[in-house]
């Protein structure tokens, strides 16, 4: 209990110092609000004006204890570059595509890493092994924009499985939506999968060498049950933690995904708000995502102690 | 397992196919072949999908003040008056206009019978209330204000517009959109009287808009429905016009319109215009070296400004030679064009003259996010180098760049585009001496003597004299070196025609029509 109080206590700080590096940043770097929303041929009275109104004027502690007065009971005031539009609502009506988009390359990692290490480990050393990691090797060092690009030239174009820029809204067409939400899902999800694959095909390897999997050797069980039963279940507790980092990485190639295949989620409103100097937004987005892993990481710090008690001695 | 392993495999090898495809496109590169102007006959009816890759600020069109925002919006809206293709202002919600001979007193007609959006008929109220409000949002101390004395209706037809000055351009002020007085939420409920009205709007990523059928003018638009999609960047919209999913898109450059035409010639047609821009490289003329004229002119000199339009626009743009761009075909001095040559002995001469025969050191300015204006400011610092300047690129944020080179003047050469309105001060102004916006840091007595002589004028003859003539002693001056006005190519799928191109914002999508096959 007390470990489970300790991780909460650090995840508030950890969160808390986020928005005050996030907001410090876009203090600093150079550019002024007014001026991104008045337009650039504003008088210097209309831009003090509204400099009063938006409140810069005030110092960077005030303006802080404002924010994140507002950020707590979810509120963080108005989009710059769109006008009357709050920044909540932007990322309400955005956030679905996201999830839905983290979710399927979630699945997809799952889907094909597991049974592909355990093809790769059974026929170790064998043609199958090769072509994995060969395919691991290419996979990883692909970036992920122009993955999505061939994977729209190949699907979209060339075999036209799918029209690129045409997403049918979830609430009207959901099974079309998540047909065309697999082609994003796989430029995401390729790499991490390549990576996973990886990672669990020495892990398991590793288990394969333990005492206890000589025994059950020795006392005549099926080779396959071995693999299946004892070792999967061994192995995947690293794994564990490893695909909780994934998630992170999920969320940053969504935001290239989302990109490169027009969806209009939260990484495609990052990126216009960037170049837009939206802050308001900006800022919301950054400390929504760095919260959303720094969260996961504490709850599979949490679930990884409940699976493995050794963790708690330390 | 079996399956995944066979898709992984048939994955890998299409990726290898694709690599050495792409590889096979790039070597045998063939010229773009752009689409000839046969005559298409229109149809009345289908929908069109307008790709473009500005954001919308807002559907207020009193509080638009974005060229992307306005574009889309004039579909919507209409003033008293607005834009023609050859940018005249033509009737719209008025039916007639005139101005008194002191431009003081603007009369307007209602164009009979026209309505809103919502099928009500527009009053003279609705007038009065849209300049009102218009006005308010501006703010007090905005020109639009100062110079406004007083709006009133004198009767249910008539609209009286008085100013405090005289103003012979204060016509293109009333482009501004009448809207319904009656509409609480002009925001979220956007009528106006234009060829289209609101159906959808999704924050970032498109706008819904449907044919109106009650529009004033007979036989327009063409198309039942149309929306404008808003797309992160080219790339990806020139992918979506390849896959369908758009079906219009502007400023492209020429290689992607080679990109586009070599691989389906047929499927797409392929407009040439202008963007509208003065393209230039603007000269701080209050900077050491720079404020004696004969090393500016010697620059003009050293510049080929064909070259750079050859290399960024395959020699499409239109060359010119001052702040005006030529389709303002009323305004523009055609004859600055040729002010100068390329002439780099005339250049070292020049220089000689001016006690700079060992050159000088100059810094351009340029914008980080714009690799058209990167590159013009490459080519120029080479050009510069033949005649001894030594020319260095600086590479700025964008913000840094309003900041110091905007609005501080803090600079010594920068390239960059300006745009503008349709009354010729809105160009030419800002060189005035002391003017707010004189990026240039320019001054001239007998600029400054043109400049109130023009605004003054009221017969467009005599005013477009005046104008002629300070857009001349901009060029003899060298106040800066103006480059072209940029070339701008829209791609259209070949189902479609009738694009305009408009010398102010506006993507005009009522003359658009689907073509009769």
């Amino acid at each position: 209990m007390n470990y489970i109080v300790k991780k909460v206590l650090t995840l508030i700080i950890t969160v808390l110092a986020i928005t005050i590096l996030t907001f410090v940043t876009f203090t600093v770097i150079p550019g002024d609000a007014a001026v991104a929303k008045a337009g650039v041929d504003a008088s210097d009275e209309q831009l003090e004006a509204l400099r009063e109104e938006m409140g810069l004027n005030d110092s960077i502690w005030t303006r802080y204890t404002r924010w994140i007065g507002g950020a707590l009971k979810g509120d963080f005031g108005y989009s710059y570059q769109y006008n009357n539009v709050t920044v909540s609502y932007l990322i309400k009506t955005r956030l679905p595509v996201t999830l839905m988009l983290a979710g399927l390359s979630l699945l997809l990692i799952i889907v094909f890493s597991i049974p592909l290490s355990l093809l790769a480990v059974k026929f170790r050393g064998g043609w199958i092994d090769h072509v994995i990691s060969g395919a691991n090797q290419v996979a990883m060092a692909i970036p992920s924009f122009f993955m999505g690009i061939l994977i729209t030239f190949v699907f979209g174009l060339v075999l036209k499985w799918f029209q690129p820029g045409n997403f049918p809204s979830p609430s009207e067409n959901f099974w079309g939506s998540v047909g065309y939400l697999m082609f994003p899902a796989l430029t995401v999800a390729i790499p991490k999968i390549a990576m996973t694959v990886k990672f669990l095909r020495s892990s398991i390897e590793k288990e394969t060498k333990e005492d206890y999997v000589r025994t059950a050797k020795s006392k005549g069980n099926d080779e396959q049950r071995i693999l299946y039963v004892h070792v999967l279940r061994a192995a995947l507790i690293p794994v564990i933690t490893f695909i909780a980092l994934v998630l992170a990485e999920i969320m940053a190639g969504s935001i290239v995904a989302e990109q490169v295949f027009t969806l209009n989620g939260i990484g495609r409103l990052l990126i216009t708000s960037i170049s837009a100097r939206d802050y308001p937004v900006v800022e919301a987005i950054v400390v929504y995502l760095t919260s959303v892993v720094v969260v996961i990481n504490t709850l599979v710090d949490i679930l990884y102690q409940l699976i493995d008690p050794r963790v708690r001695v330390s | 397992m079996k399956k995944s392993l066979s898709f992984l495999i048939m994955l890998v090898l299409v990726l290898s196919t694709v690599l050495s495809g792409c590889a096979g496109g790039t070597s045998n590169e063939t010229s773009a072949n752009l689409s000839s102007d046969t005559q298409t006959e229109p149809v009345y009816g289908g929908e069109l999908v307008y790709g473009m890759t500005q954001d919308l600020v807002s559907l207020d069109p009193h509080q638009s003040t974005d060229a992307g925002t306005r574009s889309v919006v004039f579909n919507l809206y209409e003033g008293l008056v607005k834009p023609a293709p050859t940018g005249d202002l033509i009737p719209a919600v008025a039916e007639e206009f005139s101005i008194s001979d002191d431009a003081k007193v603007y009369t307007f007609t209602l164009r009979n019978g026209i309505t809103f959006h919502d099928g009500s008929l527009v009053t003279v109220q609705d007038i009065v209330y849209s300049i009102k409000r218009y006005a308010e949002i501006q703010g007090e101390s905005s020109a639009f204000s100062i110079a406004l004395s007083s709006v009133e209706a004198t009767d249910d037809k008539t609209v009286v517009v008085t100013l405090k000055e005289p103003d012979s351009e204060f016509l293109s002020q009333m482009t501004l959109a009448i809207i319904p007085e009656a509409n609480a939420d002009p925001e979220g409920n956007p009528i106006g009287t234009g060829p289209f009205r609101y159906v959808s709007y999704d924050v970032g990523d498109k706008l819904v808009v449907e044919k109106y059928d009650g529009y004033w003018k007979e036989g327009a638009p063409y198309l039942d429905k149309v929306t404008f999609r808003f797309l992160p960047d080219v790339t990806t919209a020139v992918t979506l016009l390849k896959a369908g999913s758009i079906d219009v898109l502007n400023y492209m450059t020429a290689a992607q319109v080679s990109e586009l035409t070599k691989a389906q010639a047929d499927a797409f047609r392929i407009v040439e215009g202008n963007m509208h821009l003065v393209h230039a490289m603007f000269l701080n003329n209050a900077y050491g070296p720079l404020s004696d004229v004969r090393v500016r002119q010697a620059i003009c000199y050293a510049v080929n400004r064909d070259e750079i339009n050859q290399f960024l626009f395959d020699g499409k743009s239109t060359i010119i030679g001052t702040h005006m761009i030529p389709d303002l075909k009323t305004w523009y001095n055609e004859e600055t064009a040729s002010v100068y040559s390329y002439d780099p002995d005339k250049a070292k001469e020049l220089l000689r003259e001016a006690g700079y025969e060992n050159g000088f050191d100059l810094v351009i300015t340029v914008p980080s996010a714009y690799d058209q204006h990167i590159d013009t400011a490459q080519i120029i610092a080479d050009q510069l180098s033949k005649v001894g300047i030594n020319a260095t690129l600086e590479k700025i944020e964008w913000n840094s760049w309003l900041q110091d080179v905007y609005r501080g003047r803090n600079y010594q050469a920068t390239v960059i585009g300006f745009d503008g309105k349709l009354n010729p001060s809105d160009w030419l102004a800002k060189y005035g001496t002391g003017a707010d916006k004189n990026i240039a840091n320019y001054s001239n007595a007998e600029y400054d003597e043109l400049l109130a002589k023009a605004l003054a004028a009221v017969k467009t003859e005599e005013k477009a004299d005046l104008y002629h003539q300070m857009e001349m002693n901009l060029a003899e001056n060298a106040a800066s070196v103006y480059i072209e006005d940029p070339a701008d190519f829209v791609a259209m799928n070949a189902n479609f025609d009738g694009y305009v191109f408009y010398p102010t914002a506006a993507y005009d999508v009522s003359t658009i029509y689907q073509v009769k096959k």
